[in-house]
């Protein structure tokens, strides 16, 4: 695989951010979009744009095969058995909070216990907060060691056969750190509980299969993956998804609708209430191609380079905090950080005026921040674009930014 | 060392505010406390004043954040001392002016202020800089 020749796909990446060609780190914020996935969405609206499962004209028709084809090529994507597993929602949150209100307020009731990490996303706790809140249930977390990964001596002394429900985030976006998910659901299925999977971080550098996590749940968005904005999947297993009850109520997911009942679609349209995310669903399937063509396994080979190199050459920056696992661990490539006593808006800001584009900020993982007892963080993250010159210029404008610093203060 | 246009923001007063915060602190038994953060970034101010007749006579403020949002806390503070509530108000309404590279009236001494006026070129950067002010207006027009 040859980043520099598949950044060529990418128009964003061919500009000037403050006099600097681009150098674009913030991909486990947002990745970019390749011209295959900006055609398909544009090709969609020109020529085929109609609403899905209903029409009789030709537009219908072909809207609805580029929609459910999308559908089956995120099957493939993750290797699930049915199509009826897939269903098209917003993001991982939307995905997560389906599960938790759908799943959860029908199986988890007083004295339950709902375990997740310290590591999770906002998005993977707040909906389990809730749900504790209103059913009565125990929130639970696994700790962190200190290296910022998980034990499986730990995993088994929080579960528990109270434990109903283990959403767990398969690759951190801040720690790098990657969750043996097939060892936690394993002991999640042993207690009886079910395994939901947070795999934001994961679906977009690592080739997926939810038959070999052999996870009850697995959440995903588009976005971060070359997919456009808004579009997502919800992998569930089909026993489960059949018995859950819809959460959004309207037209596109009813079989029969009485005056004072209805009744709903068959799966996995049930859980798709008003007219799909069509265009999105065709950006994701286009995106899906994309990957695929390059070859996921690569991708990871591709990015685990990357890491390793990240790794060796900001560590030796003096002054720098990375947390996570360090230096020769196994991680993802997302290296976040502290500089000094520069605080990360400012390391973002200095880096930002060498067309740098890195996050700071909590990153969405307060408890996180907590446990790593900082307010805030600067976070550089890599994706299939991304080249070792990128890491340089990183490295070359980090030690700027400190002697700028030292200099004023 | 410099960078293309950041030493338009990180003005050595600026800095100097940073290193050696004003009014650094709480007042215990305060009349007006104020906690406020900024959410997508986790820069948080805890704000203490006592307002007596309708006068700030005293202003502190604790909290974590960047320089930006640190040394504004500092100079707003400072400027807000001995201030009424409706001229601290005043000063918090030019200040959001400056902010928003609006014109503001040039009939206000702003001292130190005046510093942070290159903030409004980094529009990510602004909110670091109106988190104090804002906990400030959000105590005062309480207690008018």
């Amino acid at each position: 695989m040859n980043a520099a020749e598949l950044r060529k796909h990418f128009p964003i990446l061919d500009q000037e951010v403050n006099g600097y060609p681009l150098v674009y780190l913030d991909s486990a914020a947002t990745s970019q979009k390749p011209v295959q996935v900006i055609e398909a969405v544009n090709d969609y609206y020109r020529h085929s744009n109609s609403n899905v499962h209903r029409g009789v004209h030709t537009l219908g028709n072909r809207a609805t095969d580029l929609y459910e084809g999308a559908r089956d090529k995120v099957r493939k994507f993750i290797n699930a058995a049915s199509t009826k597993e897939i269903v098209f929602l917003r993001g991982t949150t939307t995905a997560l909070n389906l599960v938790a209100q759908s799943y959860g307020r029908a199986n988890v009731k007083e004295g339950d216990e709902i375990v997740i990490t310290t590591m999770e996303h906002h998005s993977n706790i707040i909906p389990w907060q809730q749900l504790a809140k209103v059913t009565g249930a125990t929130l639970k977390y696994i700790p962190l060691q200190e290296d910022g990964t998980i034990s499986l001596e730990d995993v088994r002394n929080t579960i528990t056969p109270n434990t109903k429900i283990v959403s767990v985030m398969m690759v951190s976006n801040v720690l790098g750190t990657i969750n043996p998910i097939e060892e936690i659901t394993k002991i999640a299925h042993e207690n009886g509980a079910v395994m939901v999977v947070d795999g934001a971080q994961a679906a977009p550098h690592l080739a997926i299969d939810v038959q070999k996590l052999n996870c009850d749940f697995f959440a995903f968005s588009g976005h971060k993956m070359c997919g456009p904005t808004g579009i997502g999947a919800l992998y569930g297993r089909q026993a489960l998804l059949e018995e859950m009850e819809p959460i959004e109520f309207g037209g596109e997911m009813i079989d029969f609708v009485g005056l004072y009942e209805s009744t709903w679609k068959e799966l996995p349209w049930k859980f798709e209430g008003g007219t799909p995310i069509i265009a999105g669903a065709v950006g994701l399937g286009a995106a899906i191609d994309f990957l695929s063509e390059i070859g996921l396994d690569n991708i990871e080979q591709h990015e685990h380079k990357l890491a390793s190199y990240a790794m060796d050459t900001l560590s030796d920056i003096p002054g720098i905090v990375i947390f996570g696992p360090q230096r020769g661990k196994e991680r993802a490539s997302v290296v976040t950080f502290n500089l000094d006593d520069v605080h990360p808006h400012d390391v973002a800001t200095v880096l930002d005026a060498e067309g740098i584009a890195v996050r700071a900020g909590h990153h969405c993982a307060q408890p996180l921040m907590k446990w790593c007892q900082v307010s805030a963080t600067a976070r550089a993250s890599f994706y299939l674009y991304n080249t070792e010159e990128d890491i340089d210029r990183l490295a070359a404008s980090l030690l700027k930014t400190k002697e700028y610093f030292s200099d004023v203060f | 060392m410099s960078f293309n246009n950041l030493d338009q923001l990180y003005r050595q007063v600026i800095m100097d505010h940073y290193k050696k915060p004003r009014n650094k602190g709480a007042i215990e038994d305060g009349s007006v406390t104020v906690d406020m953060n900024n959410p997508t970034c986790g820069d948080r101010i805890h704000l203490t004043m006592n307002v007596e007749d309708g006068i700030v006579t005293d202003a502190k403020f604790d909290g974590e954040g960047c320089s930006i949002s640190m040394s504004s806390a500092s100079m707003m503070t400072q400027a807000i001392k001995g201030k009424d509530i409706d001229h601290a108000l005043k000063l918090s309404s030019v200040f959001s002016d400056m902010m928003l590279g609006n014109d503001y009236p040039d009939d206000l001494d702003l001292g130190d202020i005046e510093a942070l006026q290159g903030v409004a070129k980094f529009p990510a950067r602004i909110k670091c800089a109106t988190l104090s002010w804002k906990a400030m207006e959000k105590g005062l027009q309480n207690e008018k």
